[in-house]
């Protein structure tokens, strides 16, 4: 690589990144300062870049609060049932689909692909959900989004790396297709359930609609829902009584940077295993 | 052996993504029917009367299903001219970048907003602008006087697409960043030897050489346009913003979940999904022209 100067243009390019960043971040520091303030300052509209009259309260009262333990608890949940379904979907539609001999395999590929861009719509599917008798249970929240075609061909496509040898060498030694997905396609596949993990556990934590449509029961509605409530609808009257030391912006604020604060913690991770699962997709092309 | 018999158990794994496949993707496509009858959960679509095309007479002739078609159309065209560029332009930018930890510093920051979920975006957005958010703070501090932007449907489009940019840019990025790792540096050797400058390379080598990606992509971007961020506009969407923010998918959502106007949403959907079909052949047909290669 030869040397290059700085010009004009890598100055403005840094310049224009920084504000890049600033603005990418700014909201989400803003309402943690928010949140830690007193009542009385941001009804002042005093805060903007530092906390004023710091204090946890809307923290101690979010985190005491039984509506939102329980729906983090469903969230939970339905995280971890949800990724599950999708693994097992996921895989036993990728890997028949990743073997070359499979006869029919090319039709069977662009069947499914189909559905990618093409819907029976809202209510259709609604529909399909209520005849199942799946409304009102938390199956309707994972069964209708089993598989994401997308995950599944980068999943089939990281199968289909797998050299041919060795699939050869496990069928000499007796070895039949559910023996060999499970002892040997599996453990080499580390990196890539890693990152269906990931895209699948994030879709579900940050999972809205499905519960609004097909959940009824309060108890079994998750935290996006009560987000929505509290945060946008600013549905607090049980909270009210308690709010003493602060208002209302402080709670919801303080709600949000909990809600997102596991994300944030998984993010580097995320980050790791995105880059790598792009990669595979844009090899693909 | 047959070729069936010799991967049975292939077709076994097979069974169960097949059968999802067939009753909640394909199942649906089925239920189109209900767009054809006066659909009643009690009698079913077998039992339900037929009714023809009343429902879509229905809708077709009503001015304000033609608004909510239009208000779908200008937000998709908004986020194609708007949205659609700058995950490209900000890939671009990045590549430029020569100092690394910075790069990747951005980069980290850049990919967050993607992984908040809609929720959370919306509550920001409605809570960052109202009457004592932190905009309309922003703007009393400058002496202005505060906006009701969220009451305000000329706000709507601009809150919509520039919440879709905070969110998607990064993102999206990501594979734009990889198409342009995986263009020849020989060809930008050959270019500067050619005495090329920095603009003519990014004519002549870096966009053709990503071409490919930004098709592909733009062809998604297009199928997905009926569908236009559906849960983010129910989110953001109030009475008074309905004449700019309502779209196709939210109609059917209100009409058919809500109002439980069954056969008319399904018909709405019917609409939507011929549309989106017409939509991607005709995209494809003309990449291919253009590209010589479409998405199929």
């Amino acid at each position: 690589m030869l040397a290059k100067r700085i010009g004009l243009f890598d100055v403005i390019n840094v310049a224009l990144m920084a504000v890049i960043v600033f603005v990418t971040a700014f909201p989400i520091y803003y309402m943690f300062v928010v949140s830690i303030s007193s009542g009385t300052a941001v009804m002042r509209g005093d805060v903007m870049f530092w906390p004023k009259g710091i204090n946890f309260d809307a923290y101690r009262l979010v985190l005491q609060d039984s509506a939102i333990l329980h729906a983090y608890g469903n969230t939970i949940k339905y995280t971890l049932i949800g990724v599950t379904v999708n693994l097992i979907f996921t895989t036993l539609c990728a890997y028949p689909l990743s073997r070359r001999q499979l006869y029919g395999r090319s039709m069977l590929t662009v069947l499914i692909i189909f559905t990618m861009f093409f819907d029976g719509g809202l209510i259709p599917r609604y529909m399909v959900v209520h005849s199942l008798g799946l409304v009102n249970t938390i199956w309707a929240l994972f069964l209708p989004t089993a598989i994401n075609v997308f995950y599944m061909i980068l999943m089939r496509t990281f199968f289909s790396n797998i050299p041919e040898e060795i699939h050869e060498s496990a069928t000499m030694d007796g070895a039949g297709e559910w023996r060999k997905l499970v002892r040997i396609v599996l453990p080499l596949s580390m990196p890539v359930m890693a990152t269906m993990i990931i895209f699948y556990s994030v879709h579900h934590w940050n999972s809205f609609f499905p519960a609004l449509i097909y959940l009824n029961d309060k108890s079994l509605q998750p935290l996006q829902i009560i987000l929505r409530n509290i945060v946008i609808d600013g549905d607090m009257a049980e909270q009210s009584a308690e709010m003493v030391t602060i208002v209302a912006q402080n709670f919801k604020y303080a709600f949000v940077i909990v809600a997102i604060t596991p994300i944030l913690a998984v993010y580097p991770f995320l980050q790791r295993c995105f880059v790598q699962g792009a990669m595979l997709g844009a090899v693909k092309g | 052996m047959s070729k069936l018999a010799k991967h049975r158990s292939l077709y076994l794994m097979l069974a169960i993504p097949l059968v999802y496949f067939l009753i909640f993707e394909y199942g649906p496509m089925f239920g189109v029917l209900m767009a054809f009858k006066d659909f009643n959960l009690i009698k079913g679509i077998w039992g339900s009367k037929w009714a023809g095309f009343k429902y879509f007479r229905e809708y077709l002739t009503d001015p304000y299903f033609w608004n909510v078609f239009k208000n779908t159309i200008v937000l998709n065209v908004y986020a194609l001219i708007f949205y659609f560029p700058t995950p490209i332009i900000f890939a671009l930018l990045l590549h430029e970048l020569m100092w690394k930890k910075f790069r990747s510093f951005v980069q980290t920051i850049a990919y967050i907003p993607h992984f908040l979920s809609t929720v959370v975006v919306a509550g920001m957005i409605v809570n960052f602008l109202s009457a004592s958010g932190l905009i309309n703070q922003i703007i009393s501090r400058l002496g202005g006087e505060p906006i009701m932007f969220m009451m305000k449907a000329e706000w709507f489009r601009t809150i919509y697409i520039g919440s879709e940019i905070w969110q998607g840019m990064g993102w999206n990025s990501i594979i734009y960043l990889a198409a342009l790792t995986a263009v020849d540096p020989q060809l930008y050797e050959a270019a500067t030897i050619d005495g090329a400058n920095r603009w003519r390379k990014l004519w002549h080598v870096t966009l053709p050489g990503i071409s490919s990606v930004i098709t592909v992509m733009l062809l998604m971007q297009i199928g997905k346009m009926m569908t236009v961020g559906f849960e983010k506009i129910l989110l953001l969407y109030s009475g008074p913003t309905y004449k700019t923010a309502d779209v196709i998918q939210t109609f059917v959502y209100r009409r058919g979940l809500i109002d439980s106007d069954f056969s008319f949403a399904t018909a709405v959907g019917v609409f939507q999904s011929v549309i989106a079909f017409v939509l991607v052949i005709s995209a494809n047909q003309i990449a291919k022209k253009v590209n010589g290669h479409g998405l199929f």
